[in-house]
């Protein structure tokens, strides 16, 4: 019978084509929104995420996310460096600059001032030049997308394209001279500002003058250390905020969930997705076995059993189920193939397709539900009238 | 009139009503009436009359009020419905008026319904299916879908839909009234021809004179009873 029940489904080209398109539709939504979103909350950590070194985050207990830097004293660093399971404790600074670029125009900069001994804290991927150069006088590390776009030297010719800023060039950061030593890869941040790395004594130097400088301390714990009783013992020890590398991720995510828009709109986008595929896939099948209804009463008439039509009807709904999903899927996947290159934020774990995968789900189970019970209560002698 | 000695139904005071908003409709009310094997049995009348509660009550897919039909010695209102799938899929055989041939699937997969219902792997069934088809004279016609076939051809095919499970009873729904004299009266001959033997029994409810001259038996309805059954259409 799944044979017949295949043909059914696939003899009505415009319908089986409608009921498909309506599952990879809702398919789609459910993962390249969400894809979306995940791509744009991972922004908001990925500074946390590209530091691999460090075991703990130190900070002021108020701090609530990654930008949201409440400076400390100096003398916090070696207070931390005295806690007991603590291997290494090295200074960070991370700050908002404005650099004046080549043609008299400012830019705001995200810099970031390593510890100047270790360079600690720097960039995960160097594309020219060696992070040691930092080391060299006045010398900073500028991100790829920064040094392209928003740093990028005036075009030669009017009109033409600016030209990218490169090693040995110059700009300046505060009034004070700063020479590009090296361009890196850097994973895009929530914010759009271009990141410059330097050393923590010239981070200081750039930034205007205050009481507290330190933005953050980065701590590596003891081999054999636990980490939970270490950023405890920070905590009691300093009285600062300790978390571990994953625990600031999840800080910073979830001040973004309940501080910002971003989840509520992305959330309505999935599900007017979901809806509105379950509607026109739900409508469609329901159409589909309405007009079929008159084959199944001759099956029926014929000897059919319930369960048998059932079964047809669920392989029917699991089949384009199937197929709709997996266009959905691999649109999605394409999609985010095409904007690899851009800004767009786009992020495909393995989870979405779950997600994705029990909402097509869902959605052919309610559309198998209403034309099963149409089809269970179908009257076999509706077959004798003309 | 052939002498018939068994029965292949047995209705006995049978009663069907339908409830239409408050209001009881007899569509049956106390039909008695014995079709033999071997037989071709006709129900005629005016429309309205009961002949199609009565082929279905006959067929099984509907319950009577009271009274009882026996099909092959078979209560099928007392079995339980399981039972009575089995029964109806293995002993009955149907022709529609409206053909209802499954329009995606060609001949040789329609025909083959019947025997994949009843179990047989489906290259089995489109084998037998086939043979059948050439029985009915479309053994060139196998992979046509309905709608490339006539109105004569597709009628066709569902006889051949009807016999290829080989059922002991077979009911037929105005067969010709969809098709022109002709091909009606082909339809008729093939149905005598192919489908009637001394272990199978026909019923054929029409409206269509021209073929009354087929039957063995003709019952007269009108209003919910057999107000006649006779043996020769002049006698109606």
């Amino acid at each position: 019978m799944n044979h017949i029940a295949l043909k059914m489904l696939m003899g009505d080209r415009g319908k089986y084509l409608g009921i498909i398109m309506g599952l990879t539709f809702a398919s789609l939504i459910m993962t390249q929104q969400p894809a979306i979103f995940v791509g744009l909350m991972t922004r908001s950590f990925s500074f946390i995420s590209d530091l691999g070194l460090p075991d703990i985050w130190v900070m002021d207990p108020k701090v609530q996310f990654i930008d949201d830097v409440k400076p400390l004293q100096d003398t916090k660093l070696y207070r931390v460096r005295g806690v007991a399971g603590v291997k290494w404790a090295m200074p960070l600074y991370k700050g908002l600059l404005k650099a004046r670029m080549a043609d008299g125009t400012f830019q705001t900069c995200n810099v970031i001032g390593l510890d100047d001994a270790t360079l600690i804290g720097g960039p995960p991927i160097m594309l020219e030049g060696k992070l040691e150069d930092l080391r060299r006088s006045d010398g900073v590390i500028v991100d790829i997308d920064g040094a392209k776009d928003k740093l990028a030297k005036p075009p030669l010719t009017p009109g033409g394209k600016p030209v990218p800023l490169k090693i040995g060039d110059s700009l300046e950061l505060n009034d004070k001279r700063a020479i590009v030593v090296g361009i890196a890869k850097t994973t895009k941040t929530f914010q759009s500002q271009p990141v410059v790395y330097t050393t923590y004594s010239r981070a200081i130097r750039y930034a205007p003058r205050e009481r507290k400088m330190l933005s953050f301390v980065l701590v590596k714990a003891m081999p054999g250390t636990d980490i939970p009783t270490l950023t405890r013992r920070i905590h009691e020890a300093t009285g600062l905020a300790a978390y571990s590398q994953k625990e600031f991720m999840d800080l910073t995510w979830n001040y973004f969930m309940k501080n910002t828009g971003i989840p509520i709109n992305f959330g309505i986008s999935v599900t007017l997705g979901f809806i509105v595929g379950a509607a026109i896939a739900g409508q469609t099948f329901y159409n589909f076995t309405l007009e079929n209804l008159r084959q199944f009463g001759v099956l029926k008439a014929m000897g059919t059993s319930n369960w048998t039509l059932l079964r047809m009807i669920l392989l029917q709904a699991i089949l384009v189920g199937m197929i709709g999903y997996g266009l959905g899927v691999g649109l999605t996947a394409l999609f985010g193939y095409a904007m690899r290159n851009t800004i767009m934020a786009f992020k495909f774990p393995w989870q979405l397709l779950v997600f994705s995968g029990a909402g097509v789900t869902l959605i052919c189970i309610f559309a198998a539900l209403i034309s099963i019970r149409k089809v269970i209560k179908l009257e076999p002698a509706i077959v004798f009238k003309g | 009139m052939q002498a018939q000695t068994s029965a292949a139904v047995r209705c006995k005071s049978v009663v069907k009503t339908y409830d239409t908003g408050g209001d009881k409709v007899v569509a049956l009310g106390g039909i008695d009436l014995e079709i033999n094997m071997g037989e071709l049995m006709m129900l005629v009348g005016p429309s309205g009359c009961g002949k199609t509660t009565l082929i279905s009550v006959i067929a099984g897919i509907l319950d009577q009020d009271s009274g009882s039909c026996e099909v092959f010695g078979e209560d099928l209102m007392h079995m339980r419905s399981n039972q009575k799938l089995k029964f109806r899929a293995r002993n009955i055989g149907f022709v529609f008026q409206a053909f209802n041939l499954l329009p995606s699937l060609n001949a040789v997969e329609n025909v083959s319904i019947p025997l994949i219902i009843n179990g047989f792997k489906r290259p089995l069934a489109e084998k037998r299916a086939a043979k059948v088809l050439e029985q009915v004279g479309l053994g060139s016609r196998g992979k046509s879908l309905p709608s490339q076939l006539s109105g004569g051809q597709q009628q066709r095919v569902a006889i051949a839909r009807a016999l290829v499970h080989d059922p002991r009873l077979i009911v037929c729904d105005e067969p010709t009234s969809a098709l022109d004299h002709e091909t009606g009266h082909t339809v008729m001959e093939l149905l005598k021809e192919v489908a009637l033997h001394q272990d199978r029994a026909l019923v054929i409810v029409t409206h269509d004179a021209r073929i009354f001259g087929f039957a063995d038996r003709i019952a007269r309805m009108d209003d919910g009873h057999i107000d006649k059954v006779v043996d020769s259409v002049d006698k109606l």
